[in-house]
This record gives C-alpha cells, sequence and structure tokens, in this order.
C-alpha cells in the first residue's frame, strides 16, 4: 500500500518545495510508492479536505517553513492532529530561518518598513495591511501576523527534523524511504544530517586557529586548499552540523549555518560568538574591539537561521 | 528514583545570619523540589556541623547535599571530605555562597536574604543534576626540578637534598649565588653576605642529591603533577667543566676584556676578572669559568686568532668548538625561585642615570662595596677619588603610578645598611631621601633607630630632579638634589658628591617566559601569583608547582629563605604521598561529536588539549586539566563538557535564580 503524505509551506520561500521536486528521477520513485495528498504549492486540495481526514490519516507531513501568522499556526495543528509522523522541513521549520530574522524587530517596525518606507513603495496615506476589513458588508479576513516567528516544535509535537536551507534533495528521499520502511530513528532525531560539524567533511586542511582579522568574502580571494576561517571568512562551519555535502564551502563560500546546531548545542550563534572569542589574536582589549568591529552585522550573521530558535529568541520588547 | 536534596544553612557566627534571616531561607528551601531535609547550624564547618551532615548521610536520609555558606575556595574541600565520610560521592555535593556573595556585600537585609534564597534555589536545581565523579591517581616522581640558583633555589634544594631526595638546580648564570651573592653586608645585622652564603653554594655544588647545571636554561616544561617533562639547554661555556680545576690561568693571560677598559671606575666596577674569560666571583660554584663570546679576541677574529687561554690551560680544558648540550629528564615537582630584576632608573630622566658620573644605582653600589669587587670594597667617586657626600633616594620604581606601584621591601633597609657602610668607610656625610621608612622585620626598627644615632640626615620627600645646573657657588660642580622637605615645609637644593638610587624590585625579563612553560600566571605587578595569598603563599594554580622568593614578590632574605623552606617541604610532603589524585571535575571531549577544527588546541591554559593526529579529534589530557572551562567555552560544537560543569547543570542554576522557588 502507498504511503499518504503531505507537504505544507509555512512562512518560507517555498524553495524547501522546490528541493522535493529536485530529486530529479527519484521523483518517480516517491510517486510509485506514496500518495501526495496534499501539497498547496503544487496541487489544487483544499484546508476542507484535509479537516475531512481522519486523525493520523497521513502517513508523513513534511511541514516547511516557520510559523509567524495565525494560518501557519492553524494548519500545523491540523497537519499534526492528521499525522502518524510530522517532519520540520528545511531550516525555517527547524530553527525559524532566516524568517527568524524577524525577531530583532517589531511586528510594526516591519510592517512600516516594508509597505511605507521601502525605497520602491508610495504609500503617503502610510496605508498598513489590517486583519479585518468590512466593504459593501462583505468582511474581509486575513491571518494575523505574529510579532514573533517561532519554529514548528514551539508550535506543535515534532518528530523529526531534516535542516538545511535548503535540505540537500536526497536527504529528503532518504527520509521518506525511512518512513516506509519503517525504519526511523528515536523521536525528536535530527535525520538527513550528521552528528558532528560541518569542519569534520570539511576536506580543507586546518591548523591551531588565530584571527587576526575578519574578511567579506568580495574582499578576498580564498586559498581553496585552507580553512576559511583562518582566512578572516567568518565560516559557521565550526558550528554547524554536517550532511549538507559542503556545497557553500566547495564554493569556496564560507557556511552560513544552516544546518543548525549540533545536538546539545542550546545557541548556535552564541556557541560561534563564544569560540570567536577565544581564538582572536589580540589580547588587548581596543585591538580586540578593532577585530570584533570588522565582523558585518555580528548578529544576524551568527544566527542567520537560527533567532527563533536561540536563547533568546528575540529582541527584547 | 527520586533525589533527596538536604539543604544546610550556615550562620558563620553573625557573618550570615546577621544580615540573612536563616530561618526564612530555611523554610524557602523547605519548599523547593526535591529537599527532602534542611537544617542550620552556627558554624557548619566545624566538627559538630560537619557531623551533622555525616549523620544524615549515614542514615540515608538524603542523597544530596548543598551547603550555603562561604566561598568553595574557603571550604569545598572541608564539605567533599565530609560527604566522602558519610558514604556519599563527593562530586554529589554542592555549595553555595552566601557569605562573600551575599551577606558581606549587601546592606539591606531585606533582599539579602531574598539572594540567599535565589542563590539556594539555585543549588537546588544543581545538585538534582549532579552525577558521581571518580578521582584518578597517579605516581610522584621523588625528584625536584628548582628553577633559578639564589638563596632561595639554593635554600630549597639544600632543604630536599639533605631529606635524601633528588635534585636538579637549574641557574642560567654561570654561577649560583644569584644577588646575594652580590652583596657586602646585610640588613640588619651587617654579617658578611659571602660568609653566611658561600658554604651553602658549596655544600649545594658537592651534594650527591643535587644535580647542578649552571649557565643553562629549561627550554620546556611537559606533562603535569608526579610527572613532569623537562628539557635544558645547557648553554656552551666553551670549558670544559670535567677538565678545569679553577686555576686561574686561563683569564690571568687573558688579553681581552668584557668591562669598558677605558671606563671610570664606576663604568668598570665587577666582582670577578674583568677578562673574557672569567667566573662571575671568585667564590663562583661551579668554579669553572665561562668565555664572553662577545668579546672573546678568538671568537671575533675568524681566523680563530689568539688562543692564548687555551694554550695557558693545562689540562686542556678550553674547548672552543663547544656546542650548547640539551637534557631531557623528568621529575615530580616544580620548584620556581626565578629571583628577580632591578628597576631601571634611566627610565626616571630626571634623575640623571645614564647621564651624570656618579648617579649609580644600589646594585652598582653593593658590588663597590664587596671587598672582593673591583675597588676592594672602597666607596669611589667615578674619578677614583673619595666622595665628600653620598644621597640616597628611596623608592626609585616602586611605590610610584608611572613605574610600579608595590613597595619593594627590602629599599628601606639596604639603604640604612648603605648609609652605615657609607659611615664606617668614609668620612662622607649622608642624606637618605625616603617617603616613609619602613622597617617592618625582626631587628629592623632598632637597625633604624641606630643610624639615627649614627649622624644620618633623614629627608622625608620624594626628590623631584637630580640635576648638574648651579645656581650657587656651593653647588658648583656637585650633583644637585631637588626636594621638598614635607617635615621642614620647604623646597630645598641639597649639593651631593654622589647619588644611590635605591632603585626597587621587578619581575625578571625572563619570568613570563618561565611562567608559560609552567602554566602559572603572572600577575599585573610583573611577579608570579601564589595559589592563595594567606593559605597558599607557595604554590600555584598548578599542582606540582611552587613558588618562592623574588619571583613572588619583593621580600628580604630572611623571607625568602623561610618561603623556600616552606616549598620544600610542600614538595616532600608531595613526594611522601608517592601518590595524587587528580580533580575528577574535568573536561572530556566527546569523539564523536569532535569534528577536529582544533580551534580548541591554543586556549588551554595548561597545555592540557592536544589533538591525536590519528583519530583526529582533540583529546584532554585529565592529569593536566583544572577543569577551568575555557576549552568548552571555545568548543563550537559542544563536543567539550566540563565534567561536574556541564552546561545542562548550569543552565539549571540560572533557572533556579529566576525560578523564585517555583
Amino acid at each position: 500500500m502507498k504511503l499518504k503524505a503531505g507537504i505544507y509551506w509555512g512562512a518560507g520561500c517555498g524553495g524547501c518545495d522546490v528541493a522535493v521536486l529536485d530529486v530529479h528521477e527519484k521523483i518517480l520513485l516517491v510517486a510509485e510508492k506514496m500518495d501526495l495528498l496534499f501539497w498547496p504549492i503544487a496541487l489544487d486540495f483544499k484546508y476542507d479536505d484535509v479537516r475531512a481526514m481522519d486523525d493520523g490519516e497521513f502517513d508523513i507531513v513534511l511541514y516547511n517553513g516557520a510559523v509567524r501568522n495565525s494560518e501557519n499556526e492553524e494548519i500545523a495543528h491540523l497537519l499534526r492532529q492528521k499525522s502518524k509522523v510530522m517532519v520540520a522541513l528545511g531550516a525555517c521549520a527547524h530553527l525559524g530561518g532566516l524568517i527568524g530574522m524577524a525577531n530583532f524587530h517589531t511586528k510594526e517596525d516591519l510592517l512600516k518598513r516594508v509597505y511605507v518606507d521601502s525605497e520602491s513603495t508610495v504609500n503617503e496615506e502610510g496605508t498598513l495591511p489590517q486583519e479585518y476589513w468590512e466593504e459593501a458588508g462583505i468582511p474581509l479576513e486575513l491571518p494575523r501576523l505574529y510579532g514573533t516567528v517561532k519554529t514548528l516544535d514551539q508550535v506543535v509535537d515534532v518528530d523529526y527534523y531534516i535542516p538545511g536551507c535548503p535540505p540537500v534533495p536526497e536527504q529528503i528521499v532518504n527520509a521518506l524511504v525511512a518512513v516506509w520502511d519503517g525504519n526511523l530513528p528515536p523521536k525528536g532525531s535530527v535525520i538527513g544530517a550528521g552528528s558532528r560539524t560541518l569542519c569534520d567533511e570539511c576536506s580543507r586542511t586546518k591548523e591551531e586557529k588565530e584571527i587576526t582579522e575578519f574578511k567579506r568574502t568580495s574582499e578576498v580571494i580564498t586559498d581553496p586548499e585552507k580553512c576559511l576561517l583562518e582566512q578572516g571568512l567568518l565560516c559557521l562551519g565550526p558550528v554547524t552540523r554536517e550532511g549538507c555535502g559542503s556545497r557553500c564551502i566547495n564554493s569556496n563560500v564560507p557556511c552560513r549555518g544552516c544546518y543548525g546546531p549540533l545536538e546539545g548545542v542550546p545557541d548556535q550563534g552564541i556557541r560561534m560568538l563564544s569560540a570567536l572569542a577565544s581564538v582572536l589574536e589580540p589580547k588587548e582589549e581596543e585591538a580586540i574591539d578593532e577585530l570584533i568591529s570588522q565582523i558585518p552585522d555580528p548578529l544576524r550573521t551568527l544566527h542567520r537561521f537560527s533567532v527563533a530558535a536561540s536563547i533568546l529568541r528575540r529582541k527584547k520588547i | 528514583m527520586s533525589v533527596r536534596i538536604g539543604v544546610y544553612l550556615c550562620h558563620c557566627g553573625a557573618n550570615i545570619a546577621g544580615k540573612v534571616d536563616i530561618d526564612a531561607v530555611a523554610d524557602f528551601a523547605r519548599g523547593l523540589e526535591n529537599v527532602t531535609l534542611v537544617k542550620d547550624y552556627k558554624f557548619m564547618c566545624s566538627d559538630p556541623g560537619q557531623a551533622l551532615i555525616q549523620k544524615d548521610l549515614e542514615n540515608k536520609l538524603v542523597d544530596r547535599v548543598v551547603v550555603a555558606s562561604c566561598s568553595p575556595l574557603m571550604h569545598e574541600n572541608t564539605f567533599r571530605k565530609t560527604v566522602e565520610r558519610g558514604g556519599l560521592n563527593p562530586y554529589l555535593f554542592t555549595m553555595t555562597n552566601i557569605r562573600e556573595q551575599c551577606s558581606w556585600v549587601h546592606i539591606d537585609s531585606d533582599r539579602t536574604t531574598e539572594k540567599a534564597k535565589d542563590l539556594v534555589a539555585a543549588s537546588v536545581r544543581r545538585a538534582f543534576l549532579l552525577e558521581p565523579l571518580t578521582k584518578k591517581e597517579v605516581p610522584i616522581n621523588p625528584r625536584t626540578l628548582v628553577i633559578g640558583g639564589g638563596i632561595a633555589g639554593i635554600q630549597a634544594a639544600l632543604d630536599l637534598a639533605e631529606a635524601g631526595k633528588e635534585v636538579v638546580l637549574v641557574e642560567k648564570e654561570p654561577s649560583i649565588g644569584g644577588h646575594m651573592a652580590k652583596f657586602d653586608k646585610t640588613f640588619p645585622t651587617l654579617d658578611c653576605s659571602a660568609c653566611i652564603l658561600t658554604p651553602r653554594m658549596v655544600s649545594v655544588g658537592q651534594h650527591s642529591n643535587i644535580e647542578l647545571m649552571s649557565y643553562a636554561e629549561v627550554e620546556d616544561v611537559g606533562g603535569y603533577v608526579g610527572n613532569f617533562n623537562i628539557r635544558v639547554r645547557k648553554k656552551a661555556r666553551y670549558v670544559d667543566s670535567e677538565l678545569c680545576n679553577g686555576c686561574g690561568a686561563c683569564w690571568s693571560k687573558c688579553p681581552s676584556s668584557r668591562v669598558p677598559r677605558k671606563g671610570n671606575v664606576h663604568e668598570k666596577l665587577s666582582l670577578g676578572p674583568t677578562t673574557s674569560i672569567y667566573m662571575p666571583f671568585m667564590q663562583a660554584v661551579p668554579a669553572i669559568p665561562v668565555i664572553d663570546r662577545d668579546t672573546c679576541l678568538y671568537f671575533k677574529n675568524d681566523s680563530g686568532a689568539c688562543g692564548i687561554c687555551a694554550k695557558e690551560c693545562e689540562r686542556g680544558a678550553i674547548k672552543y668548538d663547544m656546542t650548547d648540550e640539551i637534557v631531557e629528564f623528568e621529575v615530580g615537582n616544580i620548584i620556581i625561585a626565578a629571583g628577580f630584576k632591578t628597576f631601571d632608573p634611566a627610565k626616571v630622566k630626571r634623575y640623571g642615570y645614564g647621564r651624570f658620573d656618579n648617579v649609580m644605582t644600589a646594585l652598582e653600589f653593593e658590588v663597590m662595596n664587596c671587598a672582593s669587587g673591583s675597588t676592594g670594597g672602597n666607596i669611589l667617586m667615578a674619578d677614583g677619588s673619595e666622595p665628600k657626600s653620598i644621597g640616597i633616594v628611596h623608592c626609585v620604581g616602586s611605590r610610584d603610578s608611572h613605574y610600579n606601584e608595590h613597595c619593594s621591601r627590602v629599599c628601606c633597609m639596604y639603604s640604612l645598611k648603605y648609609a652605615h657602610l657609607i659611615k664606617e668607610k668614609t668620612d662622607a656625610e649622608v642624606y637618605q631621601f625616603y617617603i616613609d621608612m619602613r622597617c617592618f622585620g625582626k631587628g629592623y626598627e632598632e637597625f633604624y633607630d641606630r643610624l639615627l644615632s649614627e649622624d644620618v640626615r633623614f629627608v622625608r620627600g620624594k626628590v623631584a630632579e637630580i640635576s648638574k645646573v648651579p645656581v650657587t657657588e656651593t653647588e658648583e660642580g656637585k650633583l644637585v638634589v631637588s626636594v621638598e622637605d614635607t617635615l621642614l615645609g620647604t623646597v630645598r637644593r641639597i649639593p651631593l658628591d654622589m647619588v644611590v638610587l635605591s632603585t626597587g624590585l621587578e619581575g625578571s625579563e625572563t619570568l613570563p617566559e618561565i611562567a608559560k612553560l609552567c602554566s602559572v600566571s603572572v600577575g599585573k605587578d610583573g611577579f608570579l601569583i601564589e595559589k592563595h595569598p594567606k593559605l597558599g603563599p607557595v604554590s600555584t594554580a598548578t599542582d606540582g608547582v611552587f613558588v618562592v622568593g623574588g619571583c613572588q614578590s619583593p621580600k628580604d632574605i630572611p623571607d625568602t629563605v623561610a618561603q623556600a623552606s616552606a616549598a620544600s617541604s610542600a614538595v616532600l610532603s608531595m613526594i611522601t604521598r608517592e601518590k595524587i589524585e587528580i580533580e575528577a571535575a574535568t573536561s572530556e571531549v566527546d569523539e564523536d561529536k569532535c569534528s577536529g577544527c582544533k580551534l580548541c588546541n591554543t586556549l588551554c591554559p595548561y597545555q592540557a588539549v592536544k589533538f591525536d593526529e590519528e583519530k583526529e579529534v582533540s583529546v584532554v589530557n585529565e592529569a593536566l586539566c583544572k577543569g577551568c572551562g575555557t576549552c568548552v567555552a571555545g568548543c563550537p560544537s559542544g563536543a567539550i563538557s566540563a565534567k561536574h560543569y556541564e552546561d545542562r547543570q548550569i543552565f539549571a542554576e540560572i533557572e533556579g535564580i529566576f525560578s523564585g522557588g517555583l
């Protein structure tokens, strides 16, 4: 019997959905083994159809995207109820992702930036989206935008995580194969990735580190054999789970951390900060300040994908 | 299985109970999750206090212990032992500091009590997550390394050797003896320095348990307490110590000189022969000369001209082709007795040292006073005449925020000694320019009293300037000391023939390097940091490494000798144990998680983290690890954890603080 599967996007960019398609000819294998009953980006299938299903009827649901409005959350609860296995797919569902960086701002600031202040916008009246509106007696309702972006597991119980922005397509297939083989790891595991950091699979040579300067990728032609961090590029490889196949690093681009921290590390960004602080070459306070000031936007650089899952979670309001 | 936590609150007399409402904290603690027993006592560290805990453990009333009292530095070990006696693993105990971090530092009693509650709540949460740890034992090598052959190192080495233990004494100069060997007399007894030091130096040279490596430097220290691996570089003397008998034929004919030939009396000051092949002083141990390569004609002329000393030496001991020798050996303990250096007064430009003749340092004045020195112990001006007036300027480079804030402790006393020697040897008038007279040791105040009646002029004030610009006729050709005499309340100009600068004591140039090798910290003042200023004055943060003498802080000979004996007895105590327990709360690497990024490799202040090239992971040597957590904080993948201070334990503590007892 075929597995019943669903794929949903919360607050995401659609990249994870594309990654599912990126499995190329293996999509045939997917089609052979499972019925995709629900996939809003690709199939016309309504929420009410899901509501009509039995509890636990989905064998597996892949939820990508973060939770940042009432619709994301409502469907997360619905799908949880209707599925046996709930998987957080991709960095947004796993850690809040890039979208989680909204937590460094207030909801009001964000709306003002997008709908009033942005360079390409003309909005002299300062009109902002409303959750509820009546026009000619017809009520119009939009999902409510939350002030804080959440990870999927901050809203519902999650069985497994497939990390990445986007996840490596083969890893998605592997996860599906694991479900139909009934070969699942302990609940709460990160699947489709390794248990060590990216440095373990990274083929560059590594020495004892002493950082003397930070550079941006545009400012340097890197040595393809040497550790990027040792070349002054802020590579998050040391704090990031392996499994992506070093896609960025092999292209001379430092790791941005999308696969998230290792098991037992509560805060990827702070962990990197702590590690960096340990290997700065200067020992005098002023020289340290000078070096640190070379890191562009350290808060967002270090927490690019993991703000919502970090210890602080958001800016203080 | 449920956890039963016992909370023991200490009043510390009124130290804690005077500020913290103990009953309120006890009631609060009773309401905390997993707490099954709360007791308080006047002094928990006392025998009856400890017995309380021990009995509860023996009666199996609790299986975790929280003691809320003073700093862990003070009594963590005390209570660990108590808990162990009660039959519980000592690491299932944790301490809450409600004294130094609470009752002593706050004013408002209610809020202090609230803080004490929060701290107890934090420790209770932590206690819940504690895990038993097992201490390991390592054997102790009975041999000891002593670094530095001044009076401190000599005393320590002799104490140990006399107790039948082997010692390797490494001295960087050609002879042991240190600063003390340069002194003529010692204060306040005025006994002859050489007379009391030389016999000990000879004993060191002859003792069968002491291996003396002079003209040598420690290059590497590896390993850990009980098992240090040492590498020493023995510098080439160009004289074979097996063959040389110290007859002196070599230097008596040496044509070149290591002191400036045309210099004045002060520039030519020297204790030993002034030739290029020389002994630093005649009582040197070992009595083997060395060749000063910089001035030796043989080495200066590539052609190898000269070679006179080799021709003069009947035993063929001169070996121009000698090279540095590296020796490696193992020891169980290390005593650092690396001594001090004196402040360079050229930094204080207004005192004219290096610009004016007859402004000299205390150490130069010592050498001049030495009967075996180049002036035969006569106090002379640079031109060889006898001075009619001498000023002694105190606190040069000491007690001065521009240079060193510390008091060098010995300058007041040696300045008094100089005044006495000048009075004894010359007819000169003597001025002492002092800020405060600090004569604190045994017989010191009496010596000051004695000097007060020896016609010495004491001027209380810090010298502003020493100049050679005469204003009056009497100042012509003199050094003029400008000083505010704070007792007279006036500024004075005092013309003098000669000025001695009582330079302060500083950590020696090589001290930071030695400190790094031995994993000992150097303080802001430039001296080595001991384990505890009061209770661990000769131990350091690194087990098996001890500090004594002038490298730990400025001190006089009696204190130095006392400290040296203290360190040697501490070492003996270690050796006698034969084995030592190693702290169990160390870091450990989860090899499954370590990615081999090497980020932690340079962080360890104790050199405990190394990279295993075969496994491609970093490893922690538990015997070296102090559990400081530096590598834990540095590890990006969370592969290193600190046993007894795991993340989850620390987070639990933080949550406890904010829990308000919920």
